[in-house]
């Protein structure tokens, strides 16, 4: 089942949180959502679910328009929210019972569905603690049980490894990995090279407004238009070369190398050219300039900074 | 329905798997008892073999102990983010909001039916007028499920359970008092209609022993008024806090 919004907007008084964004999901893939704090991740993923009304667009699964009373919709719809909150006084397999028959789950099936769930997700362990009682990590596996546990075709989560230690984050990456082999994904995340290991697709929104979207290496090569290049001056004076190549048109940053001499040049535009130029009128030689490939932290800086 | 019933299910387990239940079992057995059978006007004094002083301290106990019920219904639920939970599934807000009126009037009706070894107490010591009894105690069932309705739209409003409480305190004054206190003051049809606003005055038409539709009507709509109102908050309002 794939996951269209078309225009999605939100407002909260004067404020637009969430600002005409429009992208899709195809089964099989995973998208992350990447952005700042406060640029609208949260609220899009609530009006994906349902539970936050947009004020204009709307949102399409399988074709058909998301709405308050999409009952049947829903059952196609896994969510994690960000703080995962779960009944604090019910069991582990009660919980995932609960949530199980709340979908609609045939009630012969519903045991099999938890047994899965549980074993998905590593809880054989703690299955009959109460969800207060369990430890960080196995709350976010809990709670991710609970939004698999009817078996949906579009998964929402919203940062699911929150919280987790390094273990735990890379079992939550493989089963997402997994999920989203045969699932629609989308999942938030602050973490850059997560989201590079994981998805498939890559949306950044900034300021409610989607600012970038592609594949991890798409991004990268493409670098939002900009180019990172790295230069070696061996004989140029370390100040006055970080000070020539920081006043060349459209550089964003420069920092030093590791090897003698090298520097990296961030540009808003590609311009070898001006870099070898400058240098020449120096009368300084240039051993190396080539053009690096972006990090995807400097595409994010670039996206959301700008 | 269907949903509606499996949340009252898992509410009423959660009253039990906390000493919420039992406090309000022990705290409703405890005055109801202590002035029905030992204090003031109690049966003994009175004399008849009836059950109407039980329903007067029933009707105040309830009074006090369903907003503290129906306080943390939906308000907890929005301040653990649990709705979420429920409101991203196949469940409709009224739903959930029927079934934690499910789960309440369920307690409720536990609780009295732990009075029932008064009724029989009663029957031993004299001969009883079972039409009252019967009627009376339909008369705490229909006005608290009113009152839980009213108590669970108080605890739509807001995230914090201390104002559900309040909320749904002076709600009932209103309609205990209030509409007593103006009809008091009012002539007329405006006076008449206060008068048939009072939830008072229809619990003790009840507790008469006489079943008139107008107060079924009465209790019934001012439920489903509350029911509705508490829905059309949650799916306003959704699950953010209010």
């Amino acid at each position: 089942m794939d996951l269209r919004t078309e225009h999605l907007t939100k407002r909260f008084g004067p404020q637009v949180a969430v600002d005409q964004v429009s992208f899709s999901v195809q089964p099989g893939e995973v998208v992350g959502f990447l952005g700042p704090n406060g640029a609208g991740k949260t609220t899009t993923m609530r009006m994906i679910c349902g539970l936050t009304a947009p004020d204009g667009g709307t949102v399409l699964l399988g074709g058909s328009a998301m709405s308050p009373r999409s009952m049947e919709l829903r059952r196609n719809i896994g969510y994690l929210p960000e703080a995962n909150p779960l009944y604090e006084d019910l069991p582990v397999l009660d919980l995932l019972r609960f949530g199980a028959r709340l979908q609609g789950v045939d009630r012969t099936l519903i045991d099999n569905r938890v047994a899965c769930m549980v074993e998905a997700c590593g809880l054989g362990d703690e299955k009959h603690k109460r969800t207060g009682e369990l430890s960080r990590g196995y709350r976010q596996r809990t709670g991710l049980a609970f939004a698999l546990v009817h078996d949906p075709a579009v998964l929402i989560l919203d940062e699911p490894t929150t919280g987790l230690d390094p273990n735990q984050i890379v079992e939550i990456r493989a089963l997402i990995k997994d999920l989203g082999k045969s699932k629609t994904v989308v999942f938030s995340t602050h973490i850059l090279s997560e989201a590079e290991a994981v998805c498939d697709r890559l949306l950044i929104i900034n300021k409610g407004k989607l600012v970038a979207e592609g594949r991890p290496d798409q991004l990268r090569s493409k670098g939002l238009g900009g180019a990172t290049y790295m230069v070696r001056i061996p004989a140029a004076p370390l100040r006055d070369a970080l000070r020539l190549l920081q006043g060349l048109p459209h550089v964003l940053g420069v920092e030093k190398g590791t090897a003698e001499g090298a520097y990296e040049v961030r540009m808003s535009v590609p311009a070898a050219e001006s870099i070898s130029a400058a240098c020449s009128a120096q009368g300084w030689d240039i051993s190396e300039l080539r053009l690096a490939e972006n990090r995807l932290e400097d595409v994010f800086r670039d996206a959301t900074l700008n | 329905m269907r949903a509606a019933c499996l949340i009252a299910r898992k509410e009423l387990g959660s009253f039990f798997d906390s000493p919420m239940a039992y406090l309000v079992i022990v705290a409703f057995l405890g005055t109801s008892g202590f002035f029905t059978w030992w204090f003031g006007t109690d049966i003994f004094m009175r004399g008849i073999a009836d059950l109407s002083t039980f329903f007067q301290v029933a009707n105040w106990s309830l009074f006090i102990l369903i907003p503290a019920i129906s306080m943390r219904t939906l308000a907890e639920e929005r301040k653990t983010g649990t709705l979420d939970l429920l409101l991203t599934r196949a469940v409709s807000p009224q739903q959930v909001v029927n079934g934690k009126f499910l789960a309440c009037t369920a307690l409720i009706f536990l609780t009295l039916l732990c009075t029932l070894p008064y009724y029989i107490t009663v029957a031993r010591l004299g001969p009883v007028d079972h039409g009252p009894v019967v009627c009376g105690y339909a008369g705490l069932m229909l006005m608290g499920a009113a009152y839980l309705a009213l108590g669970i739209f108080a605890s739509s409003l807001t995230s914090n359970q201390i104002s559900a409480f309040i909320l749904a305190l002076v709600l009932m004054a209103v309609f205990h008092f209030g509409t007593s206190v103006l009809a008091a003051n009012t002539t007329g049809t405006l006076g008449q209609l206060f008068q048939y606003l009072s939830t008072g005055r229809h619990f003790e038409s009840l507790g008469r022993g006489v079943v008139d539709s107008r107060d079924l009507v009465y209790f019934l709509s001012l439920t489903a008024a509350g029911l509705l109102l508490a829905g059309r908050q949650l799916a306003r309002s959704g699950a953010k806090p209010a």
